[in-house]
């Protein structure tokens, strides 16, 4: 019998940001090893330098140009997956900046921390290459598995137990419905490449019901990991009992990541069946954001507040989904539904992690989450209270804003479809950005109009300088993004896939 | 041989294990209920790859080694989850785990 294996050859600059992320978790592991307490300080710096040292061979790589397939295709860097992974490595970097003194300060393991922190974030650049159900697979359980440890990081903190617990059991679960899927529609198509399933998936009505039920299972694996409603139950829940950092981290970079495969499988492998996933989507996007809306409407707790916020900004982010195989070629086809998710993804992640950056910077002070403890902010912390009035309205979608450019793309693309169902959706969206404004305002109101409560002390509030910086950063991109969108248009258009079919 | 007898025992343990997911209250069984779920999939990998022929049977073993070695890793940190939770409260009755409302 002739050998069915032979090895492939590899392109190690197209593995440039993963091959950077690996050495920097094996000088962590080191350094936390051989120095122990006195390294501690040395964690955080070492893993923001090393998240910015892989960004370097992203920026070669779209330098260099072209699309490098690996592994006859089920590894692929082509645009769509550079754009993510420059995501992904930034979202981390303004978490590592946010965590630094919330887990210096606290009695924390450090060197873990930061070890768990960028594998999860290997898993993430991984994913946004991954174009096979295999790789897919692996890449969301790399960057699941350490995200369960981080989310109960306050060991001793009942609430941080039952943070991990919630976030682990459902996510498990999620992640077995959703094999369970990808078994069937492996079966069907007798190949693991996206773009053998894609040719399956439409060949005939003998095997429609196995695919119909294996794309349901895996949409519906992923809706918890996106936390769209109704599998959103433990994300208000994770966030509340999370290390804040860690709470910024999964809003933005875990859920993007968990769109970033709904893309690929859904844009790639199931193109042919949108009779099954247009509706699903369509319900989830419409219940998620209305939802969404309702629930943070009555909160009393920022952090869960901007929660459910972003659970409803999740369904803003599903409603392209539902509409990507109604929109005409002449408009952009399914790639301009990929470019509005992109651009929104994009926006979305500068503005949350900028509003839990402002959070933690007043929770250093108030020891609080409740909204009510943020009354008369104003009075004792200005620049903090100007910065989250920003950050709100961005996610209310205001121009000029960052928040208003991702909606318009969004509703660009319903119209752009222009089929009764689309419009629906796009109305159901309008009456929820307004109902959005509402809680998002009544945060602002509380810090601008109300009174300082009793025993609050009205000493100004010190924010250090990596807390800072990463409010910077978000600050810049939120504002420079809101007038000249031009900034993420030209990224959220570039990051289509390579060789679509 | 049938195919359709390993995929209806595919069939089965999954219900079981959504079953056990749904319906027990305690966290260590919960877990196995899980691994049931993963076992069920492993046996359709196997199934559904033997009846694509000889090259998608070797993914679908392929696959099946990686869902092992993951499960064994997530029901590994799942454990000391369970472990931490049992160290603070003294049970692992997941009703109880009900600070926070959802």
């Amino acid at each position: 019998m002739e050998p069915v294996f032979s090895a492939p050859t590899v392109d190690f600059h197209a593995f440039g940001p993963e091959i950077v992320l690996v050495v920097v978790l094996g000088v962590l592991l080191l350094v936390d090893l051989v120095f122990e307490e006195r390294a501690r300080w040395a964690s955080s710096t070492i893993a923001g330098i090393g998240l910015l040292a892989a960004l370097v061979p992203v920026l070669t790589l779209a330098i260099d140009g072209g699309d490098r397939t690996l592994f006859g295709g089920a590894y692929v860097v082509d645009n769509f997956a550079l754009v993510l992974k420059g995501l992904f490595l930034v979202a981390g970097y303004v978490t590592v900046l946010i965590s630094t003194d919330y887990i210096g300060d606290g009695d924390y393991y450090e060197g873990e921390y930061y070890f768990m922190l960028l594998s999860s974030l290997l898993g993430m650049t991984v994913m946004a290459s991954a174009r096979d159900l295999l790789s897919i697979f692996v890449a969301l359980e790399l960057l699941s598995i350490p995200a369960y440890l981080l989310a109960g990081w306050r060991k001793r903190d009942l609430r941080g137990n039952e943070a991990s617990l919630k976030y682990y059991l459902l996510g498990v679960f999620a992640s077995a419905v959703m094999l369970y899927g990808m078994s069937l529609v492996f079966g069907v198509a007798g190949s693991t490449l996206l773009s053998d399933v894609g040719a399956a998936v439409s060949r005939g009505p003998r095997s429609a019901p196995v695919i119909t039920v294996g794309i349901v299972f895996i949409v519906v694996g992923f809706a918890f990991k996106v936390s769209a409603v109704p599998f959103h139950t433990w994300a208000p829940d994770t966030y509340e009992g999370a290390p804040t950092p860690i709470t910024a981290f999964l809003s933005v970079a875990s859920k993007a990541a968990g769109f970033v495969a709904l893309v690929q499988l859904v844009f790639i492998g199931f193109l042919g069946r949108d009779d099954v996933w247009a509706p699903m989507f369509w319900v989830l996007a419409a219940v998620t954001m209305t939802v969404g809306n309702l629930i943070a409407l009555r909160q009393t707790n920022v952090v869960r507040l901007l929660a459910y916020s972003s659970v409803a900004q999740a369904g803003f982010i599903l409603a392209p989904f539902a509409v990507a195989a109604d929109i005409p070629a002449a408009r952009g086809g399914v790639g301009s539904a990929t470019g509005a998710v992109v651009t929104y993804l994009l926006i979305y992640s500068a503005m949350n992690l900028g509003a839990f950056a402002v959070v933690m910077a007043v929770a250093r002070k108030t020891r609080s989450g409740e909204i009510a403890s943020y009354g008369g902010l104003f009075q004792y912390a200005p620049g903090l209270t100007v910065l989250m009035t920003i950050f709100l309205f961005a996610l209310a979608g205001i121009p000029p804003l960052a928040g208003w450019y991702a909606k318009f793309v969004v509703f660009k693309s319903l119209l752009d479809a222009g089929t009764a169902a689309a419009i629906a959706l796009a109305v159901v969206g309008v009456v929820n950005s307004v109902i959005g404004l509402f809680y998002y305002a009544s945060v602002a109101r509380e810090m601008w109009m109300s009174p300082v409560p009793d025993g609050q002390e009205v000493t100004p509030v010190r924010v250090p300088a990596a807390l800072g910086a990463s409010l910077a950063l978000c600050a810049a991109a939120t504002l420079a993004i809101g007038v000249v969108p031009n900034l993420v248009a030209r990224l959220g258009n570039l990051a289509l896939f390579g060789a679509l079919p | 041989m049938l195919v359709n007898q390993f995929l209806l025992l595919g069939a089965v343990l999954f219900c079981v294990g959504v079953y056990g997911v749904l319906a027990r209250r305690n966290g260590v069984l919960v877990l196995m209920s899980i691994e049931l779920i993963l076992n069920a999939v492993n046996i359709n990998l196997l199934a559904l790859g033997s009846l694509q022929g000889p090259q998608a049977a070797v993914v679908g073993q392929v696959f099946a080694l990686f869902v092992i070695t993951i499960a064994a890793a997530e029901v590994g940190v799942g454990l000391a989850i369970v472990l931490l939770i049992y160290r603070n409260r003294h049970s692992v009755d997941l009703d109880e785990v009900d600070l926070m409302k959802g």
